[in-house]
């Protein structure tokens, strides 16, 4: 079987795990609806918030990515499932792409439930014209959002220490997801008078960082786990 | 898994003393020339180089400022080549994982240091203590991010298991670094468009200038290597104890005993 | 002169930090030194 039919595979069975189990919808979502709502309380001004709404989504969703990762590999290795697999002759860069794609599609799902909040909340509007910008830019940081989180969760998993250790690791190394990402969706939703154009560079160190830890994180997967 | 340097051999405490610590011939003599270098760097930078024509006395600052950070980025350099060797290396020798952490170690405090003098400096040129510039910002992204490196190497196993991990950590800290500084210039540049403040610093340097900064780097190059000799030792040493620390247990334990034993003799 | 404090408190703690590593690092080398023996040290 190739790397990527594996890949599916691992995803596909995180995702099953999540359906039966429902801690993402039950618990991160909640979760994420609550900072956004508690963002609100500290920045107390409709004006402030209205401008900084595109910051806030993704602040939020580096947060519940933390916790998105504990969760991903709490299952893996609360039973032995990681050894198991790797026992199993399974290939490590396809546990950690498979688990990569299953964790950028709840946060994928996230995302778009914490726009429509902001949509509510903060008074946003997505016009048409930046609908496109709007995808892609959900697309590629999510895909950078997700290999560093996995890569780092796979890296602290089974070991103790390891539920403080994720946020140290994890939150400066995506900050140019953070960075990148506030502005291309400042743009798409023409926040504080931005114009569609100024997203696209932004879109551009999204994808190379997104590249540079999925490869980076499917080669350096095996080393880690491996032990 | 332990370590290949792993030795069962009996503790024995040297009476005289000589050999106790991590110094050698050689670390003596680079650590007088580092002293002697140091005295240099306070007499020229704060004794006979000039005021500057912009800056007036501040400028005397950059003499420890910019070794520090010269400091910081060759420890991370040497961070980031030792754990290539280790990882692609065919011996996966534990010296070069602990050259790794020693540097980190070492990088890490001269970029706190660097970001307090730093901001002493900022507020005295630029009359704030920090600024949301591209560098200054990617330095204390720079900081966290090692830090976390450093936690890395606390997280406990075997000792190939902590040289596999931090490989990887200082290995992708150094692709990260770019995309960091990348991302905060765009954002800056995007974001600023006027600067009030002339974040460059920029200085005429005259010769004595020039050649005080020159003693400077000379002096801090000087004594991260013969810091990172002996904090290397020190690590090779704590690692040996390790190994160790069953058999020492055990061992005092035993002497815990002999007393007892003895009144019972008697 | 309230740029001498800045000036002298920059070098000031520069040396501290310098200082404080050289003796923590030498101090703790001590330590461990006295409890393993010579040969295994590979810098002797």
């Amino acid at each position: 079987m190739s790397i990527w039919r594996v890949a599916c595979l691992v995803a596909r069975k995180d995702l099953l795990v999540e359906r039966r189990s429902r801690v993402v919808l039950n618990q991160v979502l909640p979760f994420a609806g609550v900072t956004m709502v508690i963002f609100a309380f500290a920045l107390d001004s409709d004006a402030v918030l209205e401008r900084v709404a595109p910051g806030l989504v993704w602040l939020a969703t580096m947060f519940s990515l933390l916790v998105l990762v504990q969760r991903t590999f709490a299952i893996e290795t609360d039973d032995g499932a990681l050894d198991a697999m790797r026992v199993a002759g399974v290939d490590p860069r396809a546990i950690y792409l498979g688990k990569a794609m299953g964790l950028a599609i709840e946060l994928l799902v996230l995302e778009i439930v914490l726009l429509f909040a902001a949509v509510i909340l903060y008074r946003q509007t997505v016009p048409v014209d930046g609908i496109a910008l709007l995808a892609i830019t959900l697309l590629s940081a999510t895909c950078g959002l997700a290999a560093v989180g996995t890569l780092y969760g796979g890296l602290a998993a089974g070991f103790k220490g390891r539920e403080t250790l994720l946020p140290l690791l994890t939150l400066p190394a995506v900050a140019p997801v953070l960075i990148g990402a506030t502005r291309a969706v400042e743009a798409a939703l023409g926040t504080a008078g931005a114009v569609v154009s100024d997203g696209w560079p932004w879109v551009g160190l999204l994808l190379v960082f997104a590249a540079t830890f999925g490869v980076g994180g499917s080669l350096a997967f095996g080393p880690l786990i491996d032990e | 898994m332990t370590t290949t340097d792993s030795n069962p051999a009996s503790v024995e405490v040297d009476p005289s003393g000589r050999f106790a610590g991590t110094g050698t011939r050689g670390t003596r003599i680079l650590g007088s020339m580092t002293v002697v270098a140091m005295v240099w760097l306070v007499a020229f930078g704060l004794g006979f180089s000039p005021a500057d024509r912009d800056q007036d006395e501040a400028v005397r600052i950059m003499y420890v400022h910019v070794p520090t950070i010269w400091v910081a980025y060759m420890s991370f350099v040497v961070t980031a080549v030792a754990s290539g060797f280790y990882l692609f290396g065919r011996s996966k020798a534990l010296g070069w994982d602990r050259l790794a952490g020693a540097s980190a170690e070492i990088g890490t405090i001269f970029v706190a240091a660097t970001l307090v003098v730093g901001s002493l400096w900022g507020r005295l040129t630029w009359g704030v203590f920090w600024q949301w510039d591209a560098r200054l910002t990617t330095t204390a992204l720079l900081f966290v991010t090692y830090i976390g490196y450093l936690a890395v190497r606390r997280l406990g196993g075997s000792h190939q298991q902590r040289a596999r991990r931090s490989a990887v950590v200082g290995l992708l800290a150094v692709l990260l670094i770019p995309l960091v500084h990348w991302s905060v210039r765009l954002w800056r540049s995007l974001h600023q468009e006027a600067t009030v403040l002339d974040t460059d610093g920029d200085i005429d340097m005259d010769g004595l200038m020039l050649f005080s900064l020159f003693v400077g780097v000379v002096a801090f190059t000087l004594f991260y290597i013969w810091l990172v000799l002996h904090r290397t030792r020190v690590m090779a040493m704590e690692d040996m104890m390790d190994d160790r620390g069953l058999d020492l247990a055990l061992a005092s334990r035993r002497a815990e005993v002999v007393p007892t034993q003895k009144l019972e003799e008697n | 002169m309230e740029d001498a404090g800045f000036i002298i408190g920059s070098y000031v703690l520069t040396f501290v930090m310098v200082i404080g590593m050289s003796w923590g690092v030498v101090r703790r080398g001590r330590r461990l030194g006295a409890q393993i023996p010579d040969e295994d040290k590979y810098w002797t």
